[in-house]
């Protein structure tokens, strides 16, 4: 059965070897599931980049007149329980996320890989201290900690970015760390550093890469987790605040008109859902692709 | 081996001094005080008096040293808002969030494995697909967002499942009541979690099987069952160790959300309760057992280590 399967014949072992791998786009655009998430993603980030233009409301214009209308010809979405336009909200709020959650993984995977390097190149005193500083972070409840920390600074969106990002790099480092220490022994860095590699160019070019495909992984569940932080914060009414709308803060709207309008709780849901699955399917397809053993 | 401990030891108690005064810090500067001393009736004189009863006169290192000295005897103080002792309110509060915590962890873990090793195995077929689909899904979906839909397709139309608190008030307790109560929160903290379990699992499993060392193995006559269990699995668990250890303070943070969508009453409906009113004692007292929770898992994760992968030394 699948034990015979599993058993590289001859002819695949050596085919990677003899056969010109496709490049790095044909082999992406393989995964159909990618290329679909990838159609949405530009799409959402179209929307969002010209929502003025798509939108033919005011995202924050009250209407008392025209409260939780069923979706119409004029109201794509129906509206709120302010009488505002569903779909505009929507475009709105995929601003306000799409900039945190990029914007957070961004600033977290660069900070995380840099103290995960450091921590496994030099070991001793700097990786004592960065990864006590690391187990510190992980220490305090993160919700808890951005709860926190978001009630004392406010929550501003630039104030959100960086909160979000200095509780979540952490993953990051440790999988830097972890991959630096597996790699640092084997022979070919050894042989690197015989040939005269320095510091900075063993760490970049040879021990780095080997965390590319585990780094790939690590920030597709960046930005998805910084989306859901931001969502979950905005939701639980210490995130962003209305009347700008967010995915988050419409859903804790939302979630008190349940039974006039439903579908208002399942639009924002919806949109965050898509999203984040959006980055992972990509993250994973990069993942696959990028993987230097697999063809 | 025992300088090893005694160091980890030292090191915990420094880490766990420093995430209490980050927080008391933290707390601290939030303007206006606790929130008890923003009620409307009461006169400046009170709120003076009460500033001063409560010690939040005295610069910050003093009154650190003071909540410090009294947690050293086992003394947490007192809830501003509900009076009671916080060793109390813990007590009361820490089971039921265990009990959640750890029929998620059990459900993530089993699920997760099992899903990220098949995955691998089979990548690219029909079966991986389906499988990373459900964890995608696991990691993609908002946990309130998730919750509050099975409360209405479990609660509302089929009601089958309660939908609030973690037992029947006015019924003899019983199992079957706790489990019934338990099931949806359980089942969205493991959905949520099990994907990154799933996705670390898949990802090192299929590193270590296009490994060359597993294709020794197999060159030198293995069996395919021997291979898997001796040479692929014991390495590609090892990464996933270390995601586990690590979800275990993400998990009790980010049980505060399923416990507000299912009032549950555990401690994370409690940490968002005292943040928001900066209910100073009870803010502190959920850090600090969270941090030693944190670190003894963190050890334990560590230790792990030494027996999974030879090559790794402890220093």
């Amino acid at each position: 059965m699948e034990a015979v399967s599993a058993v590289p014949t001859p002819e695949s072992v050596a085919a990677p070897a003899l056969r010109k791998r496709p490049g790095v786009l044909r082999r992406f655009s393989r995964n159909p599931f990618a290329v679909a998430a990838l159609g949405y993603l530009i799409l959402v980030i179209a929307a969002a980049v010209f929502a003025p233009a798509i939108a033919a409301y005011d995202p924050n214009r009250i209407e008392m007149g025209a409260t939780l209308l069923p979706p119409s010809a004029d109201h794509w979405l129906g509206t709120d329980e302010s009488g505002r336009d569903e779909f505009t909200r929507l475009l709105y709020g995929a601003r306000i996320s799409l900039t945190i959650g990029a914007a957070a993984m961004l600033l977290s995977v660069i900070l995380g890989s840099a103290i995960g390097a450091l921590a496994g190149f030099f070991g001793g005193m700097v990786d004592a201290l960065t990864m006590r500083l690391t187990d510190a972070m992980l220490s305090i409840p993160i919700f808890f900690f951005l709860l926190t920390v978001l009630a004392v600074f406010g929550s501003a969106v630039p104030t959100m970015i960086i909160a979000i990002a200095l509780s979540s790099w952490m993953t990051a480092a440790r999988v830097v760390r972890a991959e630096v220490l597996r790699t640092i022994n084997l022979d070919y860095v050894a042989a690197a550093r015989a040939l005269g590699a320095g510091s900075w160019r063993t760490v970049l070019l040879h021990l780095l890469p080997s965390a590319v495909p585990s780094m790939m992984v690590a920030s597709t569940i960046g930005v998805g987790q910084a989306i859901l932080t931001e969502s979950a914060l905005s939701y639980l009414g210490v995130g962003v605040q209305p009347p700008t709308a967010s995915w988050g803060n419409m859903l804790s709207n939302a979630q008190n008109y349940f039974f006039p309008a439903p579908l208002l709780a399942i639009w924002p849901g919806m949109m965050i859902l898509f999203t984040v699955l959006s980055f992972n399917f990509i993250g994973d397809s990069a993942r696959d692709t990028l993987s230097p053993y697999q063809n | 081996m025992t300088r090893y401990i005694v160091n980890r030891l030292v090191q915990s108690i420094v880490l766990i001094a420093f995430v209490s005064m980050l927080t008391f810090v933290l707390i601290h500067s939030a303007p206006g005080g606790p929130a008890v001393l923003l009620a409307p009736d009461m006169s400046k004189e009170q709120i003076e008096r009460a500033r001063k009863d409560l010690g939040l006169d005295d610069p910050i290192p003093v009154q650190y040293a003071r909540w410090a000295g009294l947690v050293v005897r086992g003394n947490l103080g007192k809830s501003y808002s509900q009076g009671l002792p916080v060793t109390d309110l813990l007590a009361r509060r820490l089971p039921e969030t265990l009990e959640l915590v750890f029929t998620g962890l059990a459900l993530a873990v089993i699920a997760g494995v099992i899903i990220g090793i098949v995955s691998a195995r089979k990548q690219y077929s029909w079966t991986d697909k389906v499988l990373t689909g459900f964890s995608f899904f696991g990691m993609s979906v908002p946990v309130f967002w998730f919750g509050l839909m099975l409360i209405i397709f479990f609660s509302i139309n089929l009601k089958i499942l309660p939908s609030a608190g973690s037992y029947t008030l006015g019924v003899p307790a019983s199992i079957l009541d706790r489990l019934a109560h338990l099931i949806l929160p359980a089942v969205v903290l493991a959905t949520a979690n099990l994907a990154q379990i799933a996705r670390y699992t898949r990802s090192s499993m299929l590193e270590v099987l296009n490994s060359d060392y597993l294709r020794t193995a197999r060159a030198k006559g293995l069996r395919e069952r021997a291979v898997m269990n001796r040479h692929a699995l014991r390495n590609a668990l090892i990464p996933i160790v270390t995601v586990v250890g690590l979800m275990i303070p993400r998990l009790v943070s980010g049980v505060a959300i399923t416990e507000s969508v299912f009032a549950w009453p555990g401690m994370g409906s409690l940490a968002v309760d005292s943040a928001v009113q900066r209910d100073y004692p009870v803010v502190m007292g959920i850090t600090l057992m969270v941090s030693v929770l944190v670190v003894v898992t963190n050890f334990l994760t560590d230790l792990s280590y030494l027996f999974l992968d030879p090559r790794v030394k402890l220093k």
